[in-house]
């Protein structure tokens, strides 16, 4: 081969077209590569950051509602208890208002028993004075023997 | 064929003449014309439509050509992070230009030989020699500034001690240094050599079958030897160019990934 201005043309040829492609192609290019490459990695970081947050918010989500249930049923709990203790006191009061009803209603009673024995004793006293008016066929001094006839009285 | 007279003398012109550069100018100032002018139009269309497509281009989802351009880009960087250790800005755009160069240049190896010369014959151009790899000028150049670089990069990196160390003490060690010197220097001149002639060989011989090819028919011009050879010529010539896709792309590939590797080895330290 000959050493030719063909040979020296070609090889700076060759250094102009590196650098002119570097410049003007393998620069801009393998940039706008790299930046695409870091919007993918950013945007598969975020994607497993958004999942991970979504299975913290989920545990969360559980967690509160089993405090909700847990406050729920606690909630139930203490209102049947209250439930049964005014049931309770209901039937305390009712016993106790029933039992002053009886009381009273026997205090009425015996209250009614004396009046009407009262009465009996006073009908049965003019009874026996009539009929012992009957008997003498005459008539007792009611004034003279008032003090007797009251005596029989309290007898009877 | 249409210089093929039939004759022995024919084929020998016919093959000459497509192997001749069209030149002006002789001994160390020949200046091969074609060579120039159809390398730098190659490279002036490489540049311009990479330049398109990198002004073009977008961050986000890229489109049918970017990606093809991209694609291509990554195949090289990847042969680049493969082979070459540590880092240099000149490396991955030079693997590029010779990979996408060389194969543009060998890629005028498929157009139909007869073809542009036929063309330029009416344009008054007596010579043309289409594909520049076949000009030894060429092949030898981008070898020779790769030799350049890595000359640089040895100097740069092992310093000039450590570059003499390596002509001195590799690779037998210290009991043979003449040895090792011819060794290196061998060695050293080896691999642009090997470099360029690989590339020119491969193109050139692959410039001759097509050549060969074309000759089938040319040399049975008339009677009914044409029924054979034509059909002849068309199945060969399709067959050797499938085969050449293959051969220029491989042969722009293996240019690249040696640079990268010769550059790589200039590159270290340690020899």
């Amino acid at each position: 081969m000959n050493i030719t201005v063909t040979l020296i043309a070609q090889m700076i040829a060759f250094g102009l077209l590196i650098w002119f492609v570097n410049k003007v192609m393998w620069g801009p290019l393998s940039g706008i590569m790299e930046a695409r490459q870091k919007r993918i990695a950013d945007g598969l970081a975020a994607a497993e950051k958004g999942k991970h947050e979504e299975v913290l918010a989920k545990k969360k989500a559980l967690e509160v509602i089993k405090e909700a249930k847990d406050q729920a049923a606690d909630i139930v709990a203490q209102g049947l208890k209250r439930a049964s203790e005014i049931v309770e006191e209901a039937k305390v009061t009712a016993r106790t208002e029933g039992e002053r009803i009886v009381t009273a209603a026997n205090a009425d009673i015996e209250r009614e028993i004396n009046q009407a024995k009262e009465a009996l004793r006073v009908q049965v006293a003019s009874i026996a004075v009539a009929g012992a008016e009957k008997v003498l066929k005459r008539e007792i001094d009611a004034k003279s023997h008032d003090a007797l006839l009251n005596d029989l009285a309290a007898e009877i | 064929m249409s210089q093929a007279e039939g004759s022995g003398g024919g084929t020998v012109q016919y093959i000459q003449h497509h192997l001749t550069n069209n030149h002006i100018g002789e001994g160390f100032m020949t200046w091969n014309l074609d060579t120039i002018i159809i390398s730098l139009l190659l490279g002036a269309l490489f540049v311009i439509v990479g330049g398109r497509v990198a002004k073009n281009a977008t961050e986000g989802v890229p489109g049918g050509f970017q990606n093809f351009v991209e694609s291509i880009l990554e195949f090289v960087q990847t042969q680049v992070k493969d082979s070459f250790p540590g880092h240099h800005p000149l490396i991955a755009p030079m693997a590029l230009t010779i990979f996408v160069w060389v194969w543009l240049m060998n890629f005028m190896d498929l157009i139909p030989v007869d073809l542009l010369p036929t063309i330029g014959k009416m344009f008054g151009i007596e010579y043309l020699k289409v594909v520049p790899t076949t000009d030894l000028s060429l092949p030898m150049a981008m070898a020779l500034v790769v030799f350049m670089v890595s000359l640089y990069f040895n100097l740069k990196v092992k310093g000039p001690v450590g570059y003499l160390k390596m002509f001195l003490f590799h690779p037998f060690g210290k009991m043979a240094v003449p040895a090792n010197i011819l060794m290196t220097a061998i060695e050293e001149l080896a691999k642009p050599l090997s470099l360029g002639l690989r590339l020119f060989g491969n193109m050139f011989a692959g410039e001759l079958v097509f050549l060969l090819i074309a000759l089938l028919s040319g040399a049975a011009t008339l009677g009914i030897g044409m029924l054979i050879w034509f059909p002849l010529q068309v199945v060969l010539d399709l067959g050797w160019l499938l085969f050449h896709i293959l051969v220029i792309t491989l042969q722009a590939f293996i240019f690249m990934v040696l640079t990268i590797v010769y550059l790589g080895m200039a590159h270290t330290r340690d020899h």
